[in-house]
């Protein structure tokens, strides 16, 4: 069975693993990360989103093996010492989400899509998060949400 | 500043933004075995031979069972709701024994370590299937000569409601319009997948499950499985969503506990998205025959409806009832002179029908709010115009209509005239027929939608004489501790609806205390031993009432404490603030502080017991009617047939409001529902049974970029069946939006000839409508 090395939320584990085990697997249910969820088996909803060093990936569709020395960043993540990060902040004061299945994906799918547009329109948010599903939301407010962590990003990027 | 209609930002938040969640998956028992289920690919067969010995030998595999070994304790899943007295309830067991009916139903499991040992052993079962013919039209299910699903035939029930002389209504009404609306299968698709998890220490036994009903499903799971209600624990975790797919009694639930019942270690079954796609009961899935007379002016005469409902091949919980819930409904917001309301249940090879997000209302305002379109156009009046010739005026409420339900409150002129303004509706026409006029290959077009419904499910007494099994009443507990900080009990059991925050708002005004030192408790049968759960948009219009009554005792019980405190009488204090006030003086006692009081019971007067805690049950004396006003323009590309929203108004009368954030978000998602019925969503069958939408990849659920921002308005008539004057509001969206958009997608083509586009309005469907009026 291959060794793997990988490092998640901060914590360097090392792990035996099947070739076939998939990363989202590792991670709830051998390392207990259970804040990042499985929504479906074909890559669609993009629940399982989690960083894989510094980029979104959807964690059903990476191979355990595939993530041997990376650094992973899961929704657990995220914060630091207690305080929410601002798109996770944004989130709350925009009412993003309901039963919030949907949202440490959507969370990390929004913060990836603001690599690359860091004051994204409505359009390009709606086209950036195309990957990740919610059937709460109705998208609205999750699109407010990621204009607000946009702007709060980005003012703390210039204070900075 | 009350705590009642404040944008409160959610307690739930917190926890599932950064991944402290409790969803059943991730829950984990000590030796935890996982299960994994081998369905039938078949859509209709009898089981010859089902072999499970080979999977056992394999590693990390502790049992493998078919369904013979299951058959002598596994009972019938149960139907709750018998429609007709001679309703058909085949034989339901929750893994199949001799017959398979769907594609999907489970024929054996595997037990193992882990679920990568149990997926691998699934592939060592041998069945032998001896193939039957799938049943899967309704109308050739009901011929004679039709291969039957069930020996007792394909018919499982037919009911026939009629008020009025349905008969006098069209005879030489001058007008009639005759259509047929497709309501298509859909699949729920909650974002988190179904899971299971059973434990016992050999005497009781608790089930963690991702369900909208945990006090349902312990009353019918002690009935099924034998287990005795009071040594049966049920567990709503974190629950992912619902949209009713998880408002039932599933084969997994029951083969879970007769797992570890049998193997005496937990068991945890965790859903595939395709394994749910395929075994998640449906939702709708209609023929409508619709007919309605009218005057020469638009004035409607009378209506009468024949459907035929697609059970799929059994009875769950309220699958019977689904249509029914519509049968009241086709009316809708019009007066007319006669109703009539038939529907036949039917038999197929398909995976049961059962609640989806408005469960035979959104069905039921489609089909009105087209008709109603196509009767605007019969008229060539605008359709705004011919429902306002129609509707009940705000000033004839309270209004029995013809079917029989007396709606309370409402106001469809305010709420069509703000919907209206909000969306431009004179400018919107102006553009359609500048549009027209230029034969411009996009076209425009304008969908109105003014629905009701009725909600807030129910009262008991009403709910027993539709023959539902069980009541609708909600209880609500209330405790104040002895540092005066509040917990609330409630027999709601909530899935992204909000109802910890919700409850802390109604509990905090109630009670005087802030908002903050309220929590609220749900989801354990254990911890909230009472309550009957969260569907129907019931959970505040019942559920949140029986809170309040339960703080308005507590309130009470304190009075009595403080007079007795402050030596004077009841009479003499005014509650203002938390605070219980000696009018004309300066003493007084805080609620919080009575609390402490009355838990170290020192000093109480006589025959008061210690502690400031109290139980309360609602059971309204009727429904609530939700209403609003709906308005979608849609442009239609008729080289393409690719329709798109440009703009959507929703103007929602929920009467008052407790979180209008959650409002607005509980509307914006219901709208997105209703649109993704409209537009995209449809589960397929083919002609040999299999479903083809059986993945997230096949079954299209809208992203964000295939949705517009929805514009939200409301205006506020209180209902009067309950004291916070509150209406539901989970379904009002979904119910609304179907019709808005198809009416849109029909407006823009109509001076094509086209008077209908069938469900979803997918590109291909519209541009071969486009193809059949070209020729």
């Amino acid at each position: 069975m291959p060794r793997i090395a990988v490092t998640v939320d901060g914590v360097s584990y090392e792990e035996d693993v099947e070739p076939r085990l998939l990363l989202v697997h590792l991670l709830r249910d051998r390392l207990g990360k259970t804040g990042t969820p499985v929504g479906c088996d074909t890559s669609n909803c993009g629940a399982c989103t989690v960083m894989l060093d510094g980029k979104s990936v959807k964690s059903c569709s990476v191979l355990a093996v595939q993530a041997d020395g990376c650094d992973i960043v899961t929704i657990e993540g995220l914060g630091a010492n207690g305080v929410m990060h601002p798109m996770q902040r944004a989130f709350h004061e925009e009412h993003a989400l309901q039963c919030g299945y949907c949202t440490p994906g959507m969370v990390m799918a929004a913060i990836d899509l603001l690599r690359d547009t860091p004051d994204p329109s409505e359009e390009a948010i709606r086209q950036g998060l195309e990957g990740n599903l919610c059937r709460c939301t109705g998208y609205c407010n999750i699109v407010r949400a990621v204009r607000r962590g946009a702007q709060e990003m980005g003012q703390a990027a210039r204070s900075s | 500043m009350t705590e009642v209609g404040r944008a409160r930002r959610r307690k739930e938040d917190a926890r599932l933004l950064t991944g402290r969640t409790r969803w059943t998956d991730n829950l984990q028992q000590p030796g935890t075995l996982h299960v994994m289920f081998l369905r039938s690919p078949i859509a209709h067969a009898r089981i010859a031979r089902v072999d499970v010995s080979a999977a056992r030998g394999l590693p990390g595999v502790v049992a493998a069972f078919g369904g013979q070994d299951f058959a002598e304790e596994q009972g019938s899943l149960p139907c709750a709701w018998p429609v007709s007295d001679d309703i058909v309830i085949p034989d339901h067991p929750p893994m199949a024994v001799s017959e398979v009916r769907y594609v999907g139903e489970a024929v054996a499991c595997v037990v193992a370590t882990d679920r990568y040992r149990a997926a691998d052993a699934l592939e060592a079962i041998e069945v032998d299937y001896e193939p039957l013919p799938a049943v899967l039209d309704m109308h050739d299910a009901l011929t004679e000569g039709s291969p039957k699903v069930h020996d007792a035939g394909n018919q499982a029930f037919s009911v026939k409601i009629t008020s009025g002389d349905l008969e006098g209504a069209f005879r030489d009404a001058p007008v009639v319009i005759d259509r047929t609306f497709i309501q298509q299968r859909l699949i729920p698709s909650a974002m988190e997948p179904r899971a299971v998890m059973a434990a016992t220490d050999g005497d009781t036994f608790t089930l963690w499950s991702s369900t909208q009903i945990p006090h349902v499903l312990r009353v019918m799971l002690a009935v099924v499985t034998g287990i005795p209600e009071h040594k049966l624990r049920v567990i709503a975790p974190d629950v992912g969503g619902g949209f009713g797919s998880k408002l039932q009694v599933t084969a997994e639930e029951v083969l879970c506990l007769l797992l570890t019942r049998r193997l005496g270690r937990p068991v945890k079954w965790t859903e595939s998205r395709s394994e749910g796609n395929l075994t998640v009961h449906h939702g709708r899935d209609q023929i409508q025959h619709v007919r309605l007379a009218a005057e020469a002016d638009g004035r409607i005469r009378g209506l009468q409806v024949d459907l035929l409902a697609d059970m799929g091949a059994y009875l769950m919980l309220v699958t019977p009832g689904v249509p029914m819930l519509g049968a009241s409904m086709f009316n809708a917001i019009y007066k007319m002179d006669a109703y009539e309301f038939a529907c036949t249940g039917v038999f197929t090879t398909k995976m049961p029908t059962d609640a989806y997000r408005g469960a035979g209302r959104p069905e039921a305002t489609y089909a009105i709010e087209r008709i109603m379109d196509e009767l605007a156009a019969e008229l060539g009046v605008d359709p705004l115009e011919v429902r306002r010739r129609n509707w009940i005026r705000h000033e004839e409420f309270p209004y029995t209509t013809i079917s029989g339900l007396t709606y309370d409150s409402g106001n469809y002129e305010a709420a069509t005239d703000r919907a209206i303004a909000l969306f431009g509706y004179d400018k919107l026409r102006a553009e359609q027929a500048d549009r027209r006029d230029r034969g411009d290959a996009v076209q425009l077009g304008i969908g109105v939608s003014t629905y009701t419904e009725m909600c807030g499910l129910a009262p008991s007494r009403l709910l027993g004489m539709a023959k539902y099994g069980a009541g609708g009443w909600e209880h609500g507990s209330v405790r104040m501790l002895p540092t005066g900080k509040v917990e609330v009990i409630t027999g709601t059991s909530p899935h992204g609806q909000g109802h910890v925050t919700a409850w802390s708002q109604i509990a905090a005004d109630a009670l005087g205390v802030p908002f903050e030192d309220v929590s609220v408790i749900h989801g354990d049968t254990a911890i909230a031993p009472k309550g009957m759960d969260t569907y129907g948009s019931r959970s505040l219009v019942v559920g949140g009432v029986a809170v309040l009554k339960a703080c308005e005792k507590v309130r009470d019980k304190a009075r009595t404490l403080a007079a007795h405190v402050l030596e004077c009488s009841p009479d003499d204090l005014e509650f203002a603030e938390g605070a219980f006030k000696v009018r004309g003086t300066e003493a007084q006692r805080t609620i919080q502080e009575l609390a402490y009081a009355a838990f170290t019971a020192h000093d109480l007067p006589d025959g008061v017991e210690p502690r400031l805690d109290s139980d309360a049950t609602f059971d309204p004396d009727n429904y609530s009617f939700p209403h609003g006003t709906h308005l979608c323009a849609v442009e239609v590309d008729t080289e393409t047939g690719m329709a798109k929203i440009r703009s959507y108004v929703a103007v929602d009368d929920v009467g008052k409001v407790v979180n209008p954030l959650i409002v607005e978000g509980q509307v914006h998602g219901g709208i997105a529902q209703g649109v993704a019925q409209a537009l995209f969503e449809e589960a397929v069958y083919d002609a040999e049974g299999n479903l083809l939408t059986a993945t997230m990849a096949d079954y299209l659920l809208p992203s964000a970029a295939d949705l517009p921002t929805f514009v939200t308005d409301r205006t506020e008539t209180p209902a009067t069946s309950n004291p916070l004057g509150v209406k539901g509001v989970g379904e009002a969206g979904t119910i609304a939006s179907t019709p808005a958009v198809v009416n849109a997608v029909v407006d823009a083509l109509r001076p094509h000839g086209i008077h209908d586009v069938q469900m979803p309005c997918t590109p291909e469907r519209v541009w071969r409508a486009l193809e059949g009026a070209r020729r």
